[in-house]
Parts: structure tokens; C-alpha cells; sequence
């Protein structure tokens, strides 16, 4: 049974489209990813669908409830990790998670229970009773996603949850993550991050300009791709030069070129490869490094927008 | 209404707890009460010791009218006190220590000058330090030699008639004039006692200031990051802005009645009748929070709202009365004052004060409350669609 089903979701600010005609549905236990550069209508989709920010057009249901700005009875059903940090500094991570706890309803044994349990869970237990404005930047993210936990949702939706985060704090956030996802809880994940996609998600929908690109787990869609390799030069000299010296071999799908590199699609990358740094030498132009890419979430990126998937 | 009740008590721990809710909503106003009070003397409520003093070397029929006529009545008001000196330099001196605050020096052959119908001086010495118990003792001998002129004129246009008989002449004069008056006495019954006045102002005042912690909260929440989670919360939208006007309902009737009790214990502040004071408390409170809530939403950041509530706070603090008297201004600010509220919950204290009843709170209160009413559409109006803006 799909715990998240949304469909036609549309949002216009003045003349800019930020989301059109977006929609998807999640299971329990499934862990969806909205993969997408800054800009390209993720957090606006997530906005509506938690209902935080009202839609222009579209339905969401969470658990067979409609979710919009003023209904209140689906919504705790639905845990919400904002992208920003979102807690109150002047509170103890412990006052934190017992406001936003009552807020959800949570009766005061259970919520007792839970603050104890999601302090343990975030690593915070020791600390949870010290003002938030003590805490460093990982245990104040590590916190935002407690909050979202606490009243134990049937959906989860993490905004880009280890933007800024350190090493450390990202791999625990993505382990709990994954925990999650086996729990039974659906996860509603946005990323810019190719490798936190395909590292967490069991289906993914490729997201730009507010339109959903494509949609479906990894293999399917770098099947969208075929089994194309990425080709990164690094380029000492003209790149438009090169990119013109490479418009006739016809094995080459397609051809973008930064300030000091070039990136070719093509098929069966390692056969070309050659024939590519010959041709860059007839053009008098220097190849200062080579890095050959097999097809992932970035290169279906490339192939469905014709652009890199960068902040 | 639950969800509102979770939010206001969430808001009020944070305000309690950075103290700054207690340092503006009471320490601050209770604080310049006490201080305003202490310096500034009462004209109005009769509590202001005016200490006066008197050499008569006349010992003629004006200075006699003057001691035992004028200043008995001054003295039986509660004006001022009146001490005779038979030597001039004692009490030259006593007027150097301070121990009398002004004197009046009435000269040898000053009534039969007057009398001869030519006039006389009546010397006035003032102690440099009491400029305004100085003008007291002008303003009572002014109104008295502006009687003894009269007396002097009519004396004189008798005897220019052939009348023959000075003294029965003067005392047909003297007995025409109306006795001097000392104060408008209705006038003054409106008005607070100094004490109840500045003690009533600042606590008005500083309203102003207190309640601005909980309508502009919600730009915090939207600093923090907080207002999407609250958003997102399973309550509706009217809770969240219902918190938010709880908290600075309850901060500012508490800071209220806490001065008011205060300031009654402490210096004696005479607030009137519990009834109507807590009739015009909560009209005041809800008036300032309507017009803080109209700074809000036209804010951008909690700074800039906290810089234009405070300029708001002051501009009609200063222009509601709270610092001085209307009644001692100028009349064109007593009209404009009408725009303020703080006029209005003076203006109902000053009534409630003069004892006639909890009857004459309901105007001052509907014209607070009107405030209130106004600048609440107004906001809603300025803030649909953007105030619950994620």
C-alpha cells in the first residue's frame, strides 16, 4: 500500500513555474529520492506535499488522508526535516523535541519515552538538557532530524538533509537513513548528491526546472541511458576547439565543454578513448588528465537535462 | 486553541528566560516610576510642600490682607506652608538654607502708598533650588495685588470724587472683588496625582514595548527556521497566530497589574477602582497589541520590526501623555493625543480617579478598543498570504 501519493502538483511564484505537474507515490518501507541541482523545484514539491505551502493545482494523500495547508489530521502521519536548521536555540534539544512532541499530540508518558529513545537514537542523550546554541553543526542537524522522528511518522521527509554536515555526521545520517527505510517507514528523500541516491534510494525521479525527468530505480534509469560512459578531459588549450575537432566521430552521443575540460557521452568509452586523444593532438590541443565515468544518476542527469548535476 | 496554548507557553519560557520581557515589561517602567515620581513634584494632587515665609514691616492693611486673608487659604488647601519673620536677615538666611522656599518682604509704608494711591513693592525672594515653588509664591501674590490694584484705583477715583472717608472707602472696595482663586477645581479632580500619573504612564508606555515580544515572534520563527515546522505540524494555521497573540496578551496584563500592585505598595499610587482599571488594561493591552502586530507584518526581519515598534512605541508615547500632563501642553496635543491610546487609558484612569463610577471607563475603553479593531483588519489585510509564508 502507498503510504505517499501525490499527482499534478503545480506551483507558480508570479511568472516562475518552480513545480509543474509533479507527482509520484511511495510504499511503506520505500526509500524515494528526489535527486535534483538547487533550483529545480525540490523543496517547493516537498513543501506541498507536507502541507506547508499551498499548491496552485494537484492532490497528496498520506495514509489515504488529503494533505493540504489547512487540514491538520494527515499531517501527523508525516515527520518533516527542513532543509535549514530548524530547532529553537534558546531550548535544550530535550525542551525541543517536548514542544514539537506536544504540538504532534504525543501523551505525556509517551512522550517522555520517545524524547528519551530519539535522544539515543540522535547521540544526543548526554548533551540534551544544554542550550542548542552549545551544540556544533552536525549535533544541531543531527537534532532537526530527531524532531522529524519523534512522533514516529509512517513518512518521513528529509530536505537535503547533510548539506554542510561533516563526514562523520553524514555517514550516521545516511545509516539512520537506511534503518529507517527498513523499518517500515517511507522516506521521502531531496539530494543533489548522485552518491547519497544511489546509496539510499530504492527509486528515484530525476527533478529540473520543476518537471520530474525520469523516474525509477537505479538500474532503470541508466537503462534511460543505454550503457554509455562519461568521458572527462581535462584540457590544456581550447576546449571549443576540441569540442569541434570531436563533432565528426559519430560513436559520440554528446559533447559539453566547461572553461578547461570537455565531457563526452559515448558508447563503449575504453575502444574510443584513443581515437579521442589523437584527434585533441591533430587539434593542437594539450589533455592534461582523462577520467572515464561508467554510466550512474549523474550521467543520466547529463543525458536528460544536458547538464551537469552541480550546486 | 490547545496548539495556541503549547505555542504561548513555549514563547513566554523563552521571554522569562532571556529576561528581556521582564527587564521592558516591569523593571524598566517600575523603575522610572519610582524615579520620575521622586523627582518631579506634584501640581496637581496636593503632595508638594511649598514652603513659604513672610516679613511684614508694613504692618498696613495690604500685607495685613495678604497674611490673614490670602495665605490662610493657601495654607488650609495643603499648598504650602507659612512661617512669619520678624528680622529680614534671619529669614534672608533661612531662604539661603533652603529652610523656607520663598519670601515675601512687605516694606514699611507700603498700604499707605497704596492708599495715597501710589502704589508700592512687595518684595518677593526666591531660594535658587525651588524655581517652581518660586512661581507657586508669585502666582498666589500676583492674584492678590491684582486685587489690591483694583483697591487701589477705586480708592483713588473716590477721593478724585470728593469722598473724604479713605477707610470706609476701602473697605466698600475690598468687599466687591471675588477672593482669589487658587486652582480650577474640577480641573483638577480629572487628573492623576503625580505619583498614579507617571506610575500609569510608564506602565502604558512600556506596554508598548512588551507586547511587540509576542506578535513579532513569528518573524524569529521564520529566522530560525521554526515557522515550516510549525507549519507543517498537524494544527491549524489560527493557532500558530493565536499563540503568538496570547503571548503578548498575557505579557502585557501581567506587566500591568504587576505595576499596578506594585506601585500602589510601594509609593502610594492611587490606580482607582480594581474594576475599571482591569476594564482599561485590557482594552490598553489590546490596542497596543493590534498596533504592534501592523509593525510586524510590514517587517521583513525581527530587527527591523524591533527598530520600527520602538520608534512606534515612542512617537505615541510622547504623544499619548506619558512623560508629562496633557493638560500642561499645549491644546492642539491634546487633540492629536486622541490618536494614541495611552491618551485614552489616561484619560480613563484620570475620570476613574475623580469617583464617578465604572461608567465613565467605557468610552476611553470602546476608543482603545477600537484601536484594536482597526489595526487587526489592518493587518490582516497587509499580511494575507505572507505572514504564513513558509
Amino acid at each position: 500500500m502507498n503510504v505517499l501519493e501525490c499527482a499534478g502538483l503545480v506551483k507558480a511564484f508570479d511568472d516562475l513555474v518552480a513545480v509543474d505537474d509533479v507527482g509520484f507515490h511511495i510504499a511503506a518501507g520505500e526509500t524515494y529520492g528526489l535527486l535534483g541541482p538547487n533550483g529545480a523545484g525540490k523543496t517547493t514539491s516537498i513543501s506541498m506535499i507536507a502541507g506547508i505551502l499551498e499548491s496552485d493545482a494537484g492532490t497528496v494523500t498520506v495514509g489515504g488522508t488529503e494533505i493540504t495547508t489547512h487540514t491538520t489530521e494527515g499531517k501527523a502521519q508525516i515527520g518533516y526535516v527542513p532543509q535549514d536548521i530548524a530547532i529553537y536555540p534558546d531550548l535544550s534539544a530535550r525542551e525541543n523535541l517536548r514542544f514539537f512532541g506536544k504540538l504532534y499530540g504525543l501523551p505525556k508518558e509517551q512522550l517522555d519515552l520517545r524524547i528519551d529513545e530519539v535522544l539515543e537514537v540522535i547521540g544526543l542523550a548526554d548533551r540534551s538538557d544544554d542550550r542548542t546554541d552549545e551544540y556544533s553543526g552536525g549535533m544541531k542537524r543531527r537534532l532537526n532530524i530527531g524532531i522529524g522522528l519523534l512522533h514516529e511518522p509512517s513518512l518521513l521527509i528529509l530536505d537535503e538533509p547533510t548539506v554542510g554536515v561533516d563526514p562523520q555526521s553524514r555517514n550516521a545520517i545516511l545509516e539512520g537513513v537506511e534503518a529507517l527505510g527498513h523499518s517500515g517507514t517511507a522516506v521521502l528523500y531531496t539530494t543533489h548528491y548522485m552518491e547519497e541516491a544511489e546509496r539510499l534510494c530504492d527509486r528515484v525521479a530525476i527533478i529540473d526546472g520543476g518537471k520530474i525527468r525520469a523516474e525509477g530505480t537505479r538500474r532503470e534509469l541508466v537503462e534511460l541511458v543505454g550503457q554509455r560512459d562519461t568521458v572527462n578531459l581535462g584540457v590544456v588549450g581550447s576546449a571549443p576547439r576540441l569540442v569541434e575537432a570531436l563533432q565528426p566521430i559519430s560513436e559520440i552521443e554528446s559533447i559539453s565543454a566547461a572553461e578547461a575540460s570537455v565531457e563526452i557521452l559515448v558508447e563503449g568509452a575504453s575502444e574510443l578513448l584513443p581515437r579521442i586523444l589523437d584527434t585533441a593532438q591533430q587539434a593542437n590541443v594539450g589533455i592534461s588528465g582523462v577520467e572515464v565515468v561508467e554510466p550512474n544518476l549523474e550521467s543520466v542527469f547529463l543525458h536528460l537535462t544536458g547538464k551537469a548535476l552541480r550546486d | 486553541m490547545r496548539a495556541a496554548f503549547i505555542i504561548a507557553a513555549k514563547d513566554l519560557s523563552q521571554r522569562i528566560r532571556d529576561r528581556s520581557a521582564i527587564l521592558l515589561g516591569l523593571v524598566a517602567p517600575l523603575g522610572l516610576a519610582l524615579i520620575f515620581g521622586a523627582i518631579i513634584p506634584d501640581t496637581a494632587g496636593g503632595s508638594f510642600d511649598v514652603f513659604l515665609g513672610y516679613v511684614d514691616e508694613d504692618r498696613g492693611q495690604v500685607s495685613r490682607g495678604f497674611i490673614e486673608e490670602v495665605l490662610p487659604d493657601v495654607v488650609a488647601e495643603g499648598l504650602a506652608t507659612a512661617t512669619s519673620y520678624a528680622d529680614l536677615d534671619g529669614a534672608l538666611a533661612d531662604v539661603e538654607a533652603g529652610t523656607i522656599h520663598a519670601l515675601y518682604v512687605f516694606p514699611e509704608g507700603l498700604s499707605d502708598g497704596v492708599m495715597a494711591g501710589q502704589g508700592g513693592t512687595v518684595r518677593l525672594v526666591g531660594n535658587v533650588d525651588q524655581s517652581i515653588s518660586t512661581q507657586i509664591a508669585e502666582a498666589i501674590l500676583d492674584g492678590y495685588l491684582a486685587e489690591v490694584d483694583a483697591i487701589s484705583i477705586a480708592v483713588g477715583a473716590a477721593v478724585l470724587n470728593g469722598a473724604t472717608d479713605p477707610e470706609a472707602i476701602i473697605a466698600t472696595a475690598a468687599g466687591a472683588p471675588a477672593a482669589v482663586v487658587l486652582a480650577d477645581t474640577e480641573a483638577a479632580s480629572r487628573e492623576l496625582d503625580i505619583v498614579t500619573f507617571f506610575s500609569a504612564g510608564m506602565a502604558v508606555f512600556f506596554l508598548f514595548f512588551t507586547v511587540q515580544f509576542g506578535v513579532s515572534s513569528l518573524l524569529e520563527e521564520r529566522f530560525h527556521g521554526t515557522l515550516p515546522r510549525l507549519l507543517g505540524a498537524p494544527i491549524s494555521r489560527w493557532s500558530i497566530l493565536g499563540g503568538k497573540a496570547l503571548t503578548s496578551f498575557v505579557l502585557g496584563i501581567v506587566s500591568m497589574i504587576v505595576l499596578a500592585v506594585a506601585t500602589t505598595l510601594l509609593i502610594g499610587a492611587e490606580w482607582g477602582d480594581p474594576a475599571g482599571v482591569l476594564i482599561l488594561m485590557l482594552a490598553g493591552v489590546l490596542s497596543a497589541l493590534g498596533i504592534m502586530a501592523v509593525v510586524a507584518v510590514v517587517s521583513k526581519t525581527p530587527e527591523q520590526a524591533a527598530n520600527w515598534q520602538s520608534i512606534v512605541a515612542v512617537v505615541l508615547g510622547l504623544l499619548g501623555g506619558t512623560f508629562f500632563p496633557l493638560s500642561q501642553g499645549p491644546a492642539i496635543l491634546s487633540l492629536f493625543s486622541k490618536l494614541t491610546p495611552h491618551a485614552w487609558f489616561l484619560q480613563g484612569l484620570g475620570d476613574l480617579s475623580a469617583g464617578d463610577g465604572l461608567a465613565v471607563v467605557v468610552t476611553p475603553a470602546l476608543a482603545m478598543l477600537a484601536f484594536f479593531v482597526v489595526t487587526v483588519a489592518l493587518a490582516t489585510l497587509l499580511g494575507r498570504g505572507k505572514v504564513l509564508a513558509p
